[in-house]
């Protein structure tokens, strides 16, 4: 299928654009236009509408290559609404790579623009460095805990942050201590059983370190030696999603040269950082002016890459014991579930968590509408999903939301505050940790 | 791939007038008219045909609905519903152009009645939407075809549609209880109700299966199932095609009404097995997915019965599944085996015939016969039970020669099954694919009746016109040109 061109070269609609060429066109054939993916997508569940579905932004992609359509504003707009959940990918019986087409795709149409000032400082000059955020974020930390963010929320100061600052600080979770920063090595618990590099991230490190100090207790509870190497910085997806793909790339060959080779895997438990890094071969291949061997370096680091619920589940967990009697639902991050297809591993986690209740959440694998840095830059469509998540939550009766992913955790947060029944977001590992030191209070709201 | 070119004479255009009156009826967020956003309207499941519609609607009431017909009528213009567009035979082209009304904004579930085992629901709701509100409450809504997961109730209504567990459990027509419809004429009536054997004439049962030619359904009434106490999923592997289907018959023949009873052929299991993994054997001939349901104390009984059947004719082996994630992994193997054929062949086509299940074996050896003489590789998949077969004809897309072939052989099986008593749709619907079958299946009188009714239903032909009859609407099919078979997935 692959390598095949359209069958005229003339453009029947007329309409000249260089963006996409470079896709490989077999993955447009690949589409059979079933349809069975258009209610997988949050965004055609919203809208109704095939342009907001993914075989109608195939279609459109399709015809903007082959020059039917032109690249207009309406064609624009319903590409920029799409998640990149690839939850269609789950969907699609024929194995279509989404991702692989509204990815590059998106690319060339993001590299014809220039970014704006929230890109510029934003998304590329403050998210990638964990010390700066950390820095910025140091305020808010102190706001909160002298409890000035109320005094200034009731004042309705937030009001006057510019529109995507105003949504980022409304999206702030209350920000623990800031932790240490984890040694660089960490000796297993009892038997050692393996060997491995945590991956810390830039937001995750910044306003979620208590994660990050699970993931490490948890690891060594389970007999892993843990490296944590300092060198390691962005996973790039920012970059690679908003156009750069150059500094992309050379975000994740600063990754790949920051683990060591004789690690038996690389720990991540921010699903899209996970995504991120075990596409960095593909992130390679895709990039033009990377060479044969810099891929392969990509290459061999993603395939050692492993999310952390896939990992423990792969190792066998050492039976934890303490009990953590909450009433639980878990919301299947996108990026987990359908960019990396681990759906079963932490909900078996979970499961053996002495004291755990865990109800089923309907449209579990529906995206928040977090997605990335969408809900900063698609507030209706974030706002719309989170709504809908919030409901079904809601009508699980759990305290406790348990998911895998710092984008969710964020959005969630966010959403729930406003809500009368307090409800709690945590990761799995948070859980399990818990549960081997013994800690857990009785409700979730009780630490 | 079709042409783009403007649409030529015959097309209706849609006026400037009847835009505004359309904004002023849904808002702008409700109505689609730019050409670049009108492009994925332009087919459906099938991709063989296309035409943009002129202008798509977004419709949320049921006096909307009526509304934009009255409109259509008002200024000339035919009108065509779509739900989700999954249609495999064009039952969503709008042929000739004009409006399209889209359902998929009316979806919600407006009323659960568990005492009295109904609910009432709106056309655009996803089929497997509604079993998955009813998980916990011990009933499901039963037709179960294979793209539930996107398909709405209101195309299933349109269709009829089937699915591997209406052999037991019947049809979409055996579960629809009640309708309302906006009749082409933009009157709002109701047929049915939520009571069963009402007098007067049996409107649901005309309505479902008529392919959106008698009107629009704006809500649907559907019977709730209950939840069978216990199921036993056995999977039968066979050496030759005959043994299989010899044994699907005794099954039948012996009382036995299984839940479901699919076959797929050696073909189908290479891909399938790439694609899942579950453990298929690669050198059987066939093998046979056998659901039983009911209660606990009779289930495992008639399994027994079942293995028993198989292994009299020849069966190599009978396995159960034997954990329910064992079951689920089946289902999906049968379920969106179609997806799998990707790893076979860049493209194909799958028809829907029916035989009398006693010619299966018949059918079965003129598909490879068809095949062969053609040289065309056919693969099978089917329902089994109510002997509605699915043969994939695979192809690649750029040999136009080949392509020619596969038209060749295609006709050829669903004559055949015509011969055999048979017919050309089980589940599909005729749509613009099988119009031109329609003067093979019916005599002349027969049609004449069914245009009839038809006259009375969408006088005008105003409504889906081009669909279903080969009379149908004056306005259209010539322009529309079969070009070549297109990839089509899931059935």
């Amino acid at each position: 299928m692959s390598g095949t061109t359209p069958e005229t070269s003339a453009t029947p609609g007329g309409f000249v654009s260089s963006v996409g060429q470079g896709i490989d066109y077999g993955r447009f054939l690949d589409c059979v236009h079933c349809g069975l993916c258009t209610s997988a997508c949050p965004t055609y569940l919203q809208t109704g509408n095939e342009n907001d579905s993914p075989r109608g932004r195939i279609y459109l992609m399709r015809g903007v290559v082959d020059g039917r359509v032109g690249l207009t504003p309406a064609v624009r707009r319903h590409l920029d609404l799409c998640l990149d959940c690839r939850s269609c990918e789950t969907a699609c019986p024929s194995g279509v790579q989404y991702g692989r087409l509204i990815e590059p795709f998106r690319v060339d149409m993001q590299k014809a623009e220039k970014p704006g000032w929230f890109q510029r400082l934003v998304l590329y000059g403050l998210f990638p460095f964990p010390r700066r955020l950390r820095f910025a974020l140091a305020p808010a930390r102190l706001m909160q805990r002298l409890g000035l963010d109320r005094v200034s929320e009731w004042a309705g100061l937030p009001r006057l942050l510019p529109g995507p600052l105003g949504r980022m600080y409304r999206l702030l979770p209350r920000l623990g201590p800031q932790r240490p920063a984890l040694p660089q090595l960490l000796p297993a618990t009892g038997e050692r059983r393996a060997r491995v590099g945590l991956f810390t991230g830039c937001v995750g490190e910044a306003m979620f370190s208590e994660t990050n100090h699970a993931t490490a207790r948890v690891l060594q509870a389970n007999g892993c030696e843990v490296v944590v190497p300092r060198t390691q910085g962005c996973c790039g997806a920012i970059h690679y999603h908003s156009g750069s793909d150059a500094p992309a790339v050379a975000m994740a060959t600063k990754n790949a040269e920051a683990f060591p080779d004789d690690l038996d895997a690389i720990i991540v438990n921010v699903a899209g950082c996970g995504s991120m890094l075990k596409d960095y071969r593909h992130m390679g291949e895709e990039t033009s002016g990377v060479g044969q061997d810099a891929v392969e370096v990509l290459g061999e680091f993603s395939d050692r890459v492993k999310d952390i619920s896939e990992f423990l589940a792969e190792l066998g967990l050492r039976p934890p014991t303490g009990k953590v009697p909450w009433r639980a639902t878990y919301h299947d991050a996108c990026h987990l579930v359908h960019a990396q297809g681990v759906r079963q591993a932490p909900r078996e986690l979970l499961e053996q968590v002495p004291g755990l209740e865990l109800f089923p959440l309907p449209e579990s694998d529906i995206c928040c509408g977090a997605a990335g840095s969408y809900n900063l830059t698609e507030p209706e469509m974030a706002d719309d999903l989170v709504s809908r998540k919030v409901a079904h939550i809601e009508s699980t009766g759990a305290d406790v939301v348990v998911t895998g992913n710092a984008g969710c955790s964020l959005q969630l947060q966010a959403a729930l505050r406003k809500r009368s029944r307090p409800i709690r977001v945590v990761h799995p590992v948070e859980v399990l940790d818990l549960s081997y030191r013994g800690v857990a209070g009785s409700s979730p709201f009780d630490e | 791939m079709a042409s783009t070119q403007p649409a030529p004479d015959g097309t209706v255009p849609v006026a400037t007038e009847l835009l505004i009156r359309f904004r002023r009826l849904l808002g702008d967020d409700g109505v689609l008219a730019a050409e670049d956003e009108l492009i994925v309207y332009e087919c459906d499941g099938y991709v063989v045909e296309k035409k943009a519609p002129d202008v798509v609607l977004f419709p949320t009431t049921t006096e909307q609905v009526s509304e934009i017909v009255r409109t259509c009528n008002e200024f000339d213009v035919p009108f065509v519903p779509r739900g989700a567009g999954t249609s495999l035979a064009g039952g969503c082209l709008p042929v000739g152009g004009g409006v399209m009304i889209s359902l998929t904004r009316m979806k919600s579930i407006l009323e659960v009645n568990l005492q009295d085992r109904y609910a009432v629901v709106q056309p655009g709701l996803v089929n497997l939407h509604l079993t998955r509100h009813l998980a916990g409450t011990g009933f499901h809504y039963a037709p179960d075809p294979s793209s539930q997961g996107a398909c709405t109730i209101g195309g299933n209504v349109a269709t009829n549609s089937g699915g591997p567990h209406t052999l037991k459990y019947g049809v979409t027509v055996n579960h629809v209880l009640g309708l309302e419809v906006v009749m082409p004429d933009g009157q709002v009536v109701e047929f049915g109700g939520v009571a069963e054997g009402l007098a007067g004439y049996d409107l649901v049962g005309l309505f479902v299966g008529s392919e959106g030619t008698f009107g629009i359904c704006t809500q649907v009434t559907v019977r709730l199932t209950r939840d069978p106490d216990a199921y036993r999923t056995l999977l039968g592997i066979f050496e030759t095609v005959g043994d299989a289907t010899q044994a699907i018959s005794q099954i039948i023949a012996a009382g036995i009404v299984p839940a479901a009873l699919e076959m797929m052929d050696q073909g189908i299991i290479e891909a399938v097995e790439a694609a899942y993994g579950f453990g298929f054997p690669l050198d059987a001939a066939a093998v046979v997915l056998i659901e039983v349901d009911g209660l606990e104390v009779a289930v495992d009984d008639e399994a027994e019965r079942i293995i028993r059947l198989c292994q009299e004719q020849g069966a190599r082996e009978v396995r159960r599944a034997e954990t329910e994630q064992q079951r689920a992994l089946l289902w999906k193997c049968r379920k969106q085996a179609f997806g799998a054929i990707g790893r076979l062949s860049p493209s194909y086509c799958t028809q829907d015939g029916v035989v009398p299940r006693t010619k299966l074996p018949e059918i079965l050896e003129f598909i490879t016969d068809a095949g062969e003489r053609h040289g065309v590789r056919i693969v099978n998949v089917f329902h089994a039970g109510d002997g509605n077969i699915h043969p994939i004809l695979l192809f690649d897309e750029r040999d136009e020669e080949q392509i020619a072939r596969v038209f060749r052989a295609s006709d050829e099986i669903l004559g055949k099954c015509i011969d055999l008593g048979g017919s050309v749709t089980g589940e599909h619907g005729i749509g613009v694919e099988k119009l031109e079958f329609m003067e093979r299946l019916f005599t002349e009188d027969d049609l004449d009746v069914m245009a009839s009714v038809r006259m009375a239903f969408n006088p005008r032909g105003s409504c889906s016109p081009g669909k279903m009859l080969p009379t149908a609407g004056a306005c259209g099919m010539e322009h529309i040109e079969r070009s070549h078979p297109g990839k089509q997935a899931a059935s």
